[in-house]
Formats: C-alpha cells, sequence, structure tokens
C-alpha cells in the first residue's frame, strides 16, 4: 500500500514527537527540506562573511600571541563554514548553488556581519558577544530535530567557546589596560551590543517561521527566550570587568530574576537585513570578487582533475 | 669582542633571518583570509600563515635571549624598522593572483624544508628543537603549494601562462636566498648552521622536479638578481606591510595587549 503525503507527515510528525532524530535518507516534507537548506545556508553563509570582518585586523594585531588566536579563530570559522555546507548538502543542494544564492542575495547570512570593525577591541567584543550569542543560539540548535545539523551544531560549539573566551578574556586585559584601551573596549560594546541582541532574529510576534520550526523540534525555543538568556549571562559578564551597557533601561527584576532591556530599534534591523545596513554593499562585493577572481583557479583545478582521471 | 660575544651577535642575527622570513611572509598569507578561490583555500592559507607565526614567534623569542637585552618577540617585531628586519626578500613581495601567492610559497618553502632539516641537526639545541618542530609543518606547506603548482601548470592555458609568467616575475629574488655571509661562516664554523652552497643544489633539485611535473620552465634571467636582505636592503613593499602591522603598538607605546 502506498502511503499518500498526509499519511507520510502524519508519521514524520510523530517521530519528531516521540524525539527522534531525521536523518537525510529519511522521509521529509518539502517545506521541512526547504527551511532547513534555508537556515544551514544561512549560517554556513555567516561562517564564511564573517571572516571578513574578522579578517580585516589579523595584520594589526598588536602581539603575535593576539595574531595567533585571531587566525586560529578565523580558521575554525571556516572550518565551521565548511561542516555545515557539507551537512546542507545532504538535502540534496550542492555548495555552488548555495553560493550563487548568497551572491545575487537570494540568501542571507547573519545581520551582524554587515556592522564595521572600526577599533582592536571590535575582535573582542566580536568573540565575546557575536560569538557568546551564536553559542545560545547553536546550543539550542544542537538538540534540533535535523541529524547532521544537530551533530555540526556540537562541534562546532566546542571551537565557539573557546572564541567566546579568548574575545572575553581580551576585553577583560584592555578595561585594566589605558584609558585608550578602555575606551576602545567601550566603544566596542557601545556599537556590538544591540546588533548582538538582534541576532536573535525579531521578536516571536514578528517572527514568520516561528510556529512551523517549533512544531518540527527546528525550534526549540523562542526568539524572546534565546535572547533573554544571552543577556542573563552576558550582563554580569559586563559588570565583572568594568563595561557599561548602552542600554539606560537595562535593570535587574529581582521577582523574575531576570534582566530587563529596552526596546530594540528593529527598524535598523530590517534596514540591515534588506541590505541598507554599514557594509553590506562590501560583504557581498568582496565575497562576489573572491569568487570571480578565483574562477580561473577552479577552471585550472577542473582541467587538471579531468586530463588525470585514470 | 670574546669568542661567545660573537657566537651569539651572529646567531642573533641568523635567528632574524629566519624570524623575519616567517613573520612577512605569514602577514602576506594572512591577507587573503576570505578572499581565496574556494573556501578550502581560505582555511588552507590561513593555517599556512598561523604555522608560519608560530615559527616567527618562537624564533623571535628565542633571539631575544640570545641578545640578551631584554627584547622579547614583540619587541622585536614591531618595534624595529625595515633597515633592521632580516626577512628574505621573496617574503615581503605582493601577493599578486592566487598563483602568484602558490609560486611564492613554494619556492620559499623548498629552500625552508632543506634549510630546516638541516638546522634540526645543528649544534645549537634550541634551534635544533625549533627546526625540527618547524619542518614538519613546512613539508605540508611544500605539497600544499606544489600540488597547486602542477594544477595550475598543468591546468588551462590561461593557469599556465599565468603561473609561467610569475615564476618569471619572482624568480629574481632566488639568489637571495642562498648570499650568505660572514655570519654563515662564523656559525658554520660551529656545526651551528648548514653551509648555504649545499643547500642550493638540493633545492634547485626539488623546485627542478615540481616544475617538469607542472610542465613549467625555469626562467633564464638575464637580469641581476636582487639580494640585501641579509643586510636590511629590502624592497619598497617592507615599509608598508610593517606600518600596518606595528600601527597599534607604536601608536599606543604605553599599551599592553597580552
Amino acid at each position: 500500500m502506498i502511503a499518500t503525503d498526509t499519511e507520510r507527515e502524519l508519521e514524520f510528525q510523530a517521530k519528531i514527537d516521540r524525539g527522534e532524530v531525521i536523518e537525510p535518507k529519511d522521509w521529509m516534507p518539502e517545506r521541512y527540506r526547504k527551511q532547513l537548506i534555508r537556515m544551514m545556508s544561512q549560517h554556513a553563509h555567516s561562517e564564511v562573511v564573517g571572516m571578513l570582518p574578522e579578517g580585516n585586523w589579523i595584520t594589526r594585531a598588536p602581539s603575535l600571541a593576539r595574531k595567533a588566536i585571531l587566525l586560529a579563530k578565523v580558521q575554525d570559522e571556516g572550518g565551521h563554514g565548511l561542516y555545515i555546507y557539507s551537512a546542507a548538502e545532504t538535502l540534496g543542494i550542492d555548495r555552488g548553488e548555495m553560493i550563487d544564492q548568497l551572491h545575487t542575495g537570494k540568501a542571507k547570512y547573519s545581520s551582524i556581519f554587515n556592522y564595521p570593525t572600526l577599533n582592536w577591541a571590535d575582535i573582542g567584543a566580536i568573540g565575546w558577544l557575536v560569538d557568546g550569542a551564536a553559542i545560545v543560539n547553536q546550543t539550542a540548535l544542537a538538540k534540533c530535530s535535523y541529524g547532521p545539523y544537530s551533530r555540526a551544531m556540537i562541534r562546532i560549539c566546542k571551537e565557539e567557546n573557546f572564541h567566546h573566551k579568548q574575545g572575553y578574556q581580551m576585553l577583560a586585559y584592555m578595561m585594566r589596560g589605558t584609558k585608550e584601551q578602555q575606551e576602545m573596549a567601550q566603544d566596542a560594546m557601545n556599537r556590538f551590543w544591540w546588533p548582538a541582541l538582534m541576532m536573535f532574529g525579531p521578536s516571536d510576534t514578528d517572527s514568520p517561521n516561528s510556529a512551523e520550526l517549533m512544531r518540527w523540534k527546528v525550534k526549540l525555543h523562542s526568539n524572546d527566550d534565546l535572547r533573554q538568556r544571552f543577556i542573563d549571562r552576558t550582563v554580569p559578564q559586563a559588570e565583572a570587568i568594568g563595561l557599561k551597557i548602552p542600554d539606560p533601561k537595562m535593570k535587574f527584576n529581582e521577582t523574575t530574576r531576570h534582566y530587563e532591556h529596552g526596546e530594540i530599534d528593529w527598524q535598523e534591523f530590517k534596514n540591515v537585513v534588506s541590505g541598507n545596513g554599514p557594509c553590506n554593499r562590501e560583504r557581498l562585493r568582496a565575497r562576489v570578487k573572491a569568487d570571480t577572481d578565483g574562477k580561473w583557479v577552479r577552471d585550472a583545478a577542473e582541467a587538471y582533475a579531468k586530463k588525470h582521471m585514470n | 669582542m670574546n669568542t661567545t660575544t660573537e657566537k651569539n651577535s651572529a646567531l642573533f642575527e641568523y635567528l632574524l633571518r629566519l624570524g623575519d622570513t616567517s613573520l612577512i611572509l605569514g602577514h602576506r598569507l594572512a591577507e587573503w583570509c576570505g578572499h581565496a578561490p574556494i573556501l578550502e583555500e581560505d582555511i588552507a592559507l590561513t593555517n599556512i600563515s598561523l604555522d608560519h607565526i608560530g615559527q616567527a614567534r618562537l624564533l623571535l623569542d628565542y633571539a631575544g635571549k640570545i641578545e640578551g637585552k631584554g627584547r622579547s618577540e614583540d619587541a622585536l617585531a614591531y618595534h624595529r624598522d625595515a633597515r633592521q628586519f632580516r626577512n628574505l626578500l621573496m617574503a615581503e613581495q605582493p601577493n599578486g593572483d592566487f598563483g602568484n601567492t602558490m609560486v611564492r610559497q613554494f619556492l620559499i618553502s623548498v629552500y625552508n624544508f632543506h634549510l630546516y632539516s638541516a638546522l634540526s641537526k645543528s649544534a645549537d639545541a634550541e634551534l635544533a628543537a625549533i627546526a625540527a618542530k618547524s619542518v614538519k609543518e613546512v613539508a605540508y606547506h611544500v605539497r600544499h603549494s606544489s600540488d597547486w603548482l602542477i594544477r595550475l601548470g598543468d591546468g588551462t592555458t590561461e593557469s599556465h601562462e599565468r603561473v609561467q609568467q610569475s615564476i618569471n616575475d619572482l624568480w629574481i629574488y632566488v639568489d637571495d636566498f642562498f648570499n650568505g655571509d660572514e655570519v654563515d661562516v662564523l656559525l658554520m664554523s660551529q656545526n651551528i648552521v648548514p653551509d648555504l652552497n649545499a643547500i642550493r643544489p638540493l633545492w634547485n633539485e626539488t623546485v627542478q622536479l615540481t616544475m617538469v611535473k607542472a610542465g613549467l620552465q625555469i626562467p633564464q634571467v638575464n637580469s641581476a638578481m636582487r639580494t640585501g636582505s641579509r643586510k636590511g636592503n629590502h624592497t619598497e613593499y617592507l615599509g608598508y606591510i610593517l606600518a600596518e602591522m606595528q600601527f597599534l603598538p607604536r601608536a599606543y607605546p604605553d599599551a599592553e595587549w597580552l
């Protein structure tokens, strides 16, 4: 007897409700596949585009130890990109197609990387705040229903924890340094705090994909819940090293045991997501240029492989 | 000058030559970050860059100790001007296209491979240990860059022409590799470093082997080769590298960065 799509979907949902993991060869609704491709490719693109703002400071790192740490970190990000692209390929799309979608603007990447890195402390802020926010997101994704994505997240989170730690350590050290260093660190905090909060996406009332993704256990927590988790974890860390949160409304609620924050500027978020952030044009142009300039290299590798197939 | 002082001053100089070459080449490779032809190469180039920075740290740290004036790896990297740098001229040449970067890497890595192999038997235990650690990394650099030379040389007409042009352009900096001086002579006499004249045929042989596989020609250089790195006579490129690299410690001399 051939199962109808409705029967299959019911069985699929039942599997998810039982907490089973979906593997590449299992049947899945087309929407599930599409949503995962969207999320995973966006995630992989973010890792790769994220190499640009950090790469921007490797040649100017102020000590050789810091230069080595940053190189190792950026190399990790490239590795994460590669790993997530491969995981996404299990859904029946190849890397080239995903990259084309990035270059034509059809696929997005995390809006945080459309902000510039203007001073050295920004490298600390990216590790501490941006990777810190990513860890909260990815720890949740590590329990998602799609096996290859979940396994990728477990592995990636381990490295992100190192990135988070080195960023915080760097800012902590700068906060104990000269007045100029403290100002750099606070300046980085002021510029990256709000964009880091925006990384969790719009409030759940405005998040178009949330309900469906939660039913499929692709998402296990709401955007607001994850954002709150990040804030609760990060504010005391900032206070411990003397950094001020650039939000006059930030206060601890003794009853809920959570921090309450001011209004997020969602108009800014929409602007950046729709391509009008401070560096959208530069980031995309850099990626497209790397691809165009490198075409002759890829062509040569392909021609060589063909000639020497046997 | 007594003999220990002479030896230490020569060894300091020699360590700068090795350390600065690693540092400057590592800097150039880092410029590729996020701009490589494919993601695998973004990862490989940052990886090789990191190897070079790691080698530079060991070598400069040891140089500072040998000098005995309390200079750290960072003091040496960030607070010397171009005329005090001793890196090979080849290392500071601009990246150019990906093929050009691979040619530069290949020529230097083959040199490093044979040099570090010999240095791993140095009478100076510390230098021998650094060389033995580095040569493992360098073996990978040789493999990676020669694989690309072969693919590009034997790929398309365009790739063949591009990579041959890079070889022709970069070849004038080859003599600089082997242009030893009184520092080499003194250290050779104590079995601390090898004779560069003995490294050259090894280098020639390895390079020749890959060139043949790649279908590429070793250029006939009629014009004079460029040398001078051992006396700090660089090309104009180095000053800009240092301006970028040293900016923060120079702009904020009181700051420490960890």
